[in-house]
Order: C-alpha cells, then structure tokens, then sequence
C-alpha cells in the first residue's frame, strides 16, 4: 500500500465504494463457509454414527450454500463495478475501457487472475449444489468429495481475498481501488475520477467472440476434475471403492467439457492469432491438455475395475492427477514462471509462493495416502488375457497416461530452470519434438480405438469371432485409406522420412478408427442411442485426429512471395536457420497479384486485389481483399476476405491483426496481414526532369527506365483536330521484372494537357513534358519516385484442407461424453 | 509378473528414452559474445535493440528482408538478418529474445520472441512508474 496519498485526510469525488465493500465482505464471509464447509463435511463424512451425521450434514449444506450465495453475489458485483465503469477500482481501470461493446465486458472479466479464480470458484459452487441435490444414494461418497470440493473452495477463496497476515499478502482482491495502488501523483488529488477518463481496455487480442465462451467452457473443465478427485479421495480415506459408479457421470461430463474447452482455445488461436494454427504446444496449451490426457485415461481404467476388478490401482492414480494437473497447470500459467516461453500466460501477481503452497497442498496428501494404501487397493492376482477388451484398455490408457507425462515433462523445463538455476531454452523445432513422439501414440490410440469395442471382457470370445466381426471395417478403412492417400496424401516432408511415413499409418489408424465405431455403433449396436455414446465419442477422437493430421500435414502457404525473381536468389537455402519462410506476400492497392504458382502447369492458382480499406468505430482497420480462385485453369470463383488489425491498446504501440478465412467445405483459405502502409497522405515530391533520345535509359533507384520510341496519334478515336503524343517506355526494375508505361501529350487547338503514367509496383510517375529539339529527336521526360505513391499491405495466405473434418470432430466427440454421461445417470438412477 | 506391468515396463522405458533424446535437442541461452565464438550452432540470444543501427526494412523491394542491430546486457553487438515482415511494436520492445545461427559476422534469426512491458496482460511493476495523461 501506498502511504503517498492519505485517503483519509481527503475527501475524493465521485467515488463508488459500496460494490467495493460488499464484494470484500462476500469474499470474506465465502472463505470462512467455505472452511465451515470443509470441516462439517468432514465431520459427517467420517463419523459412523447416523444420529450424528444428519445435523453436521444440515450445517455443511448451509455453509455451502452460503458461501455460493457470496461466489455467485461477489461475480455480479464484480460485473457491476466492470459494466458501469468504475474506474475507481482497479479492476476495471487494467480490463476495460468505455468502448468495449457489451459482450466483451465478460471477457474484461476474466482478462486478470482475479476474475478467472471467480469463475472457476463459481463453477465449483455450481457442480457442488449439482452434487448436494442429487447424491441420495451415495451419501457417504459425496460428503467426502464434498469435503475435498469444499476445501478447494477455501483455497481459491484465498486467492481473491486481498488480506494481510503478518505482512504477508494473501491473494489479490478484484475489488482494490486504484488510488490504494498505485504512485501516481494525480490520483492525491480529490477530483482524480474526472481527470482519470478511460480505462486502458481490453487486450485487442482477446476482443474475440471465442474468448466471451472459451475461459466459461474451459474453468467449468478444470472445476469438474475436482469431482472424481473428491471422489478418488474420499474412496481412498475410507478403503471402500464403490464410488467408481456414481462417479462415471461425472467424469465423462469433465472429459467432454474440458475437451471441448480446450478446442475452443484452439479455435480462438486459429481465428484471432497469427501464428497460422491451432495449435502451436504452447506451455499454456499443453497445461490444459495433460490433465485431459489423464482423465481420459482414468475414465478407461474406471471401467476396466468396474468389469473386472482390476486396475484399481491406476484408476485412483488417474483421477487424482488429472486435478492435481489442473492445479499445476494454474501454477505454471499464473505464477510467471513460463516467462519467455509462452505468449499467452498470465502476469505475475506476486502470489507464487501462495500458487505453490495450493499445488503442495494437494499433491503431498495425495501421494502419502495413495502410498499408505495402496497395499490396500487389492486387484485380482489374474492375468489379463491378451484377447480381452481390458488388456488392450489398459494398454491404451498406460499411453495416454505417459504421452501426458512426457507433454508436461518437457513443458516443465522452464521450473527445472527455477529449480537448479539453468539457462536451457526450447529446441531448435519445439513443435517438431512434440510431434515426432506423439504420431506413435496417434498410431497406438488410432487403433486401440478402432478395435477396442470389438473384444470382449475377459477375452475368450468365439473363435474367429473378433475377425468376423470387424472384417467389414476393415475393409472399409482399407479402401478410404487408399483414397485419401492418393488424393489428399500427407504432403508434409521437411523432416524425415520415417516421420512421413509415421504421419501416413497414424492417418490410416484414425479412418479405421472412425469406421470401425461407425460400423460398430450402425451395425452391431444396430444404429441404438441408448449404448452409443461410447461409440460416438470415438468415432469424434478419430475425425479430431484425422482432421489434424490431413490439416496441419497438408498446410500450405499460398504466399510463397514469387513476384521478383532475385528475391528467390536472396532467398536462404537450407543450411540457413530461418529454412524459407518467404511466406510474405506484398499487395498495392488495386493492383492484381498472382499468387501460388502451381509446379507442373506454372499458372497461378489465385489472384488476390487489395481493393481499399476502412475503418470502423473500433478502430479496426479492414481490408477487403479479392480473391480469385483458378485452380485449375479456370476462373472459378472469387470471393472477398476482410482482415483486419487493429491498434494495440495498452501502452503498446503498433497494431494486432486478425486474420480472416474463406471456408469451402474442404478448405480453409486463411490469410492475415503482416504489416501495412498507409500512403493517403499529401503527395510532395517534385518531377525530375531527363532529356532522353528513343533507346536512352535513366536510372532510378530500383532499376531504369528505356524510353523505347515516340507514339503520334495511336487512337483512331481522337476528337478531330486533336494531336496525341505518346513516349512508349519500359521500365527495367533490378528483379528483373519489366512493366510498360505511356506517358503522353494531348493537343487540343490552343489546349495541351499532360497524361502522366504511373507504375505503381515500383512507385514511379513518368510523364512527358515535350519536346528539347525537334531534329535532334530530344524529349523532356519527367520523372517521379515516390514512396507515398501508393498504399501497399504484406499478406500471409495458408490453405488448411479438410480443417472441417477437425471441428466437427471435436463436436461429435463432445456429444458424445454428453451421451455417456447422459446414459450413466440414467443407469445410476435405475440401479 | 503380469504382461501388463511388463507393457507398463516397456512403456515407462520408452518414455524415458524419449525425455533423454529431448535433452539433446535443447538449446542454449547465450550472449552475443559467446554466440560469435559458436557459429552455426543453434541458440537464443537474449538482446534489445541496438538504436545506433537503423533499422533496414522495405517492404516494397522484398516483405521478407529485415536488418537490425542488437545489443546485449554486457554491451556485444551484431547485426540480426531476420526473413520474414518486420514484427508490428518491435522497436518499442524491451527485450528480445532471437533463436538463430550466427553466420558470418551477422546472426540469421529464425524467430523474435519481443518481450513487451505489456504483452498479454498489464505488468503492475510496469504500470506503477507509469505517468497519467491528464487531459482536462
């Protein structure tokens, strides 16, 4: 705190502090329910004794009712102070500004750690009262998750409490004022609010529609991890397993939810960055992804110990890391300690210390009391056959499990840094060792997903039975895989061979993978919802893969920058680090550019013009660009892209683009731009003037100019009596390239007017200013170079084909959870 | 031993195989001096802009061509050849962290990580020396 300003000798104007103070007092009164939570939960978990149980029972609901009451009071009252621009408060000083539109205030909400520990405290109150309401048979079971649940509750609650103990600061308070901040000297004064006009806004980059519902869909993802962890820890306290039932629903729902969350960041960063993906294994990324890794492979080995009995011990491993992921996953993006190798992690708040005891204080108990019981977590001492379902399902999660180890090992290189004081930076190709390791589980799970469903429990089957069954979708898959490898392919070969080759049987696996679910779900479940959401999950998971690998091995950059030969000479060979990203294409207002030569004809494939620009309200700069589509010869189609930028906000200088696509049912065309000039500003420099003779040269500073010969009167149409005079020139640039131009005179009786010409690729204005000396044949030729000739913007244009095949995956495989889910409430409710 | 602990063996082997061929592949966080003295190899350079070199840029002649100069914490300077458009801000960044080679007596540069006071969310170190405009 700041002793500069003594807030109580002065009197401020205009302040609002009542939201302030009530959302204080709602976040003080939530943290203590939620520790009375934590402790009635407890009591009624462990007693034996029924008489006891009801009234702590009453106490814990009540406590964790109220401190819902206070997450869901303190959220609106955070929305208030953000929606009505009280700048007073700090919050809404950093996240919003006046001309954010309406929708975009939810995304202020959860631009800053405060909000973002709101929402997701938010959808833990909500999964809870679920929860409460609903868990009549499995009583015991809740009220441990509960506890667990409730205690998670304390812990984010701390997060946004802003109180000191002993000088030390706990959490960071939505609700500081911004006086009480910072140093600034007006805000001593008593009229600051009047002089304090707006705040700084919203990060451009998150002005997207996908970042009003990511955060929402992604926290209520991390928030249903708590669950089956609160189960897995009530169920290990009291060695008793019963909760693997009743916690399926739930799981299933987390899985689905947090799957689809993820995806949606991936299509923010498709549609709003512009790195050219979805994907980039980014740290923020690969953090969300790993627990999903986890639970997926929990959900599996759930099922097997459900089945079997066996796998007991992974399931509770499983479930209890996926959360204790999630909470890793907070530390890493919150704490600032991936500093130089994300983009997108939050800012420091100083809490590290506090985001590290919330990680320790789940992981430690954890583990002690999974090694206390696990001698206690007994599993049939039988084999797995090699030709039951449960063998191949643990195969297959044991996959999962360690890809997700492997994932969050080499995103942790930043901590080992912390921890031992190293300077080790990513690799050369960051993606690339991802990607190389994770085609081998894309080929294992591609298949173990394919054949899964066809085995039985147990194994032992009839015999030929299993090939009897899956004979049709193998065949299917066999021929679809041969198709789509002669006409679509995996294009991608700037690393190995056997990496191709990796990509080619990992696409092979993920179309029998959706066949086979696909023929399973139609044919052996006889097209039947009821049991399907099995199936259709998967057949979801192998379109997500397939749309990955046909996408992303198949991208394509359409502006490969070919316009001037010599920029193809300067450009780096293959020793050069930078490889060839010559990916820039440069476009002048309306001129036509021809782009994406194809190799064996040597036409263009498209043409792109740079039309104009506009800017709206915003701020947004718009360009609308034309396209025209000729692959094939032909001029098949053309349509219009509008990228936009957009000036940076936040004391940053410089603008953040937003890319825009064309979407065809089996490609995206993506184009963004990469940097723009505008020139529309009053022109100054003068003509100079050359005297040239027919095949005389002037130099300018990008080549010459020839001027070839003097053209009298080449239009037939003239008005009668008129005289024309026309000076065909070339003009030579040093690309190589060579452009014409006609600058002229027109003579009209006693009126002469000059028709100037320009070539507006190398900027330049040629005009004729008549004749030296007649006999001699001298010419005065004008000339002009000008950098503010024209407005001119450098574009990157990718094609992603069958990125379709990737998003309505993702949509399947969500409806797909949903289904299971659906189908084991329904289950639980008729047990 | 059951056939699944011996898969989960394998498994475990293969992922550690894995981690330990990763660790080949990382690179190294070096200064411009120790950079010179390792051409050819691949490393990040941690350096801000060296404003006593104009920066070359020129989109109309090639999008694709950027110079400038650099300068690290200890005072080494190179020159940075970077093939690609000209990062939007860069000038305005404090730091900038450059992976690439150096070739020659320049450092081809294969991607600019920029390190704004304020990239993704408002740094509260930087915004508390930060000055108001007063426009009343």
């Amino acid at each position: 705190m700041n002793t500069a300003n003594n807030p109580a000798t002065i009197q401020f104007i205009g302040e609002h502090l009542l939201p302030g103070n009530i959302g204080y007092i709602l976040t003080i009164v939530s943290l203590v329910a939620s520790l009375v939570a934590t402790f009635a939960f407890a009591k009624a978990f462990f007693t034996n004794e029924i008489k006891e149980q009801g009234p702590w029972q009453r106490l814990a609901n009540i406590a964790f009712v109220i401190e819902s009451v206070c997450v869901f009071a303190c959220f609106g009252v955070l929305f208030y102070v953000i929606s009505n621009h009280l700048f007073e408060y700090k919050y809404a000083y950093m996240h919003s500004d006046k001309n954010l539109p309406f929708e975009y205030l939810l995304s202020c909400f959860w631009e800053g750690q405060e909000g973002s520990f709101l929402l997701w405290s938010f959808w833990h109150c909500v999964l809870g009262l679920i929860l409460i309401k609903t868990s009549k048979k499995w009583k015991q079971e809740s009220f441990g998750t509960l506890m667990v649940l409730s205690f998670t509750q304390f812990c984010l609650a701390t997060m946004v409490v802003g109180l000191y103990f002993f000088d030390i600061k706990v959490g960071s308070s939505p609700f500081i004022l911004l006086r009480n901040e910072m140093n600034w000297p007006i805000l001593s004064r008593p009229d600051y609010l009047q002089l304090l006009k707006d705040g700084t806004g919203l990060n451009t980059l998150l002005q997207n529609y996908w970042m009003v519902i990511h955060p929402p869909i992604l926290f209520l993802g991390f928030a249903s991890t708590a669950i089956p962890f609160g189960f897995a820890v009530a169920g290990l306290l009291k060695k008793d397993h019963k909760w693997v039932t009743p916690v399926l629903p739930w799981a299933t729902f987390s899985a689905g939810i947090l799957g689809l969350g993820i995806m949606m960041g991936a299509a923010w960063a498709y549609e709003s960055l512009t790195f050219g993906g979805y994907w980039a294994w980014d740290p923020v990324e690969n953090a969300s992804l790993v627990p999903w890794l986890t639970l997926v492979a929990a959900i599996h080995t759930n099922l097997i110990y459900r089945k079997t009995g066996g796998s007991l011990k992974t399931t509770y491993l499983f479930y209890g890391i996926s959360f204790l992921l999630i909470i890793y996953s907070t530390f890493l993006t919150r704490s600032g300690i991936l500093g130089d190798t994300s983009v997108h992690a939050f800012t420091d708040l100083g809490m590290n210390g506090q985001l590290l005891s919330f990680l320790l204080v789940f992981v430690i108990p954890f583990f002690l009391l999974f090694i206390v019981r696990f001698p206690a977590l007994k599993e049939p001492n039988k084999e797995e056959a090699i030709d039951s379902r449960e063998f191949w399902m643990l195969v297959g999660s044991l996959v999962l499990f360690l890809s997700a180890m492997v994932i969050i090992t080499i995103t942790s290189v930043p901590v080992y840094n912390k921890l031992f004081d190293q300077k080790v930076a990513p690799p050369e190709d960051p993606a690339y060792t991802h990607n190389q390791v994770q085609v081998f589980v894309a080929i294992i799970i591609g298949f173990l997903t394919a054949v899964g469903q066809y085995l039985s429990y147990k194994g032992g089957g009839k015999k030929g039975g299993f090939w009897k069954a899956i004979r049709f979708p193998v065949y299917i898959a066999i021929v679809l895989s041969v198709l789509t490898i002669i006409f679509i392919g995996i294009q991608y070969d700037e690393k190995t061979v056997s990496f191709q080759v990796n990509l080619y049987i990992a696409l092979v696996a993920s179309i029998f993978a959706v066949v086979a679910n696909m023929h399973y779900w139609l044919v052996i479940l006889k097209g039947k919802m009821k049991s399907a959401g099995a199936s259709i999950g998967h057949i979801g998971f192998g379109m997500v893969l397939m749309g990955i690998l046909i996408s992303s091995s198949n991208k394509k950059v359409l502006s490969w920058n070919t316009t001037g030969i010599n920029v193809i000479q300067k450009s780096p060979d293959a020793k050069n680090p930078a490889g060839n990203p010559m990916e820039n294409i440069t476009l002048f207002e309306g001129i036509k550019t021809e782009m994406d030569r194809d190799k064996k004809t040597g036409n263009f494939n498209y043409s792109v013009t740079y039309l104009r620009d506009t800017v709206d309200e915003l701020d947004k700069k718009f360009f609308e660009l034309k396209f025209v589509n000729k692959t094939g010869g032909m001029a098949k189609d053309s349509f219009y892209l509008y990228p936009d930028v957009l000036k940076n906000n936040k004391g940053m200088e410089g603008f953040s683009a937003n890319p825009s696509s064309k979407h065809y049912w089996n490609k995206d065309i993506f184009v963004y731009v990469t940097s723009f000039q505008d020139h529309s500003k009053e022109d100054t420099i003068q003509f100079k003037l050359h005297q040239l003779k027919a095949g005389d040269s002037l130099f300018y500073s990008n080549g010459y100019v020839k001027l070839e010969k003097a053209i009298i009167n080449p239009n037939a149409n003239r008005p009668a009596g008129s005289n024309e005079v026309y000076l065909q020139m070339t003009v030579h640039s040093k690309e190589g390239l060579v452009y014409n131009a006609m600058p002229g005179i027109k003579i009209n009786g006693q009126e002469m007017s000059m028709v100037q010409d320009t070539v507006r690729a190398q900027n330049l204005i040629l005009s004729f200013n008549g004749v030296v000396d007649q006999a001699k044949g001298i010419l005065n030729v004008g000339l002009k170079e000008s950098s503010t000739l024209t407005n001119l913007i450098t574009l990157k244009v990718y094609e992603f084909p069958f990125i379709n095949i990737l998003w309505m995956g993702i949509i399947i495989m969500t409806i797909g959870f949903g289904m299971s889910s659906y189908a084991r409430i329904k289950q639980l409710k008729s047990a | 031993m059951k056939k699944s602990h011996i898969i989960l063996l394998v498994l475990i082997a293969v992922a550690i195989v894995v981690l330990i061929s990763y660790t080949g592949d990382l690179s190294s966080y070096e200064t411009v001096g120790s950079a010179k003295q390792k051409p050819g190899k691949f490393l990040n350079l941690i350096v801000k802009m060296d404003k006593s070199v104009p920066v070359e840029y020129n989109p109309v002649k090639d999008p694709n061509l950027l110079k400038f100069g650099v300068q690290d914490s200890l005072g080494g300077r190179i020159m940075v050849v970077y093939h690609n458009t000209m990062p939007t801000d860069m000038e305005k960044s404090e730091r900038l962290v450059l992976k690439g080679k150096v070739q020659g007596d320049v450092f081809e540069c294969s991607s600019i990580v920029m390190k704004c006071p304020s990239k993704y969310k408002d740094n509260p170190e930087a915004n508390k020396e930060q000055p108001v405009t007063i426009n009343n």
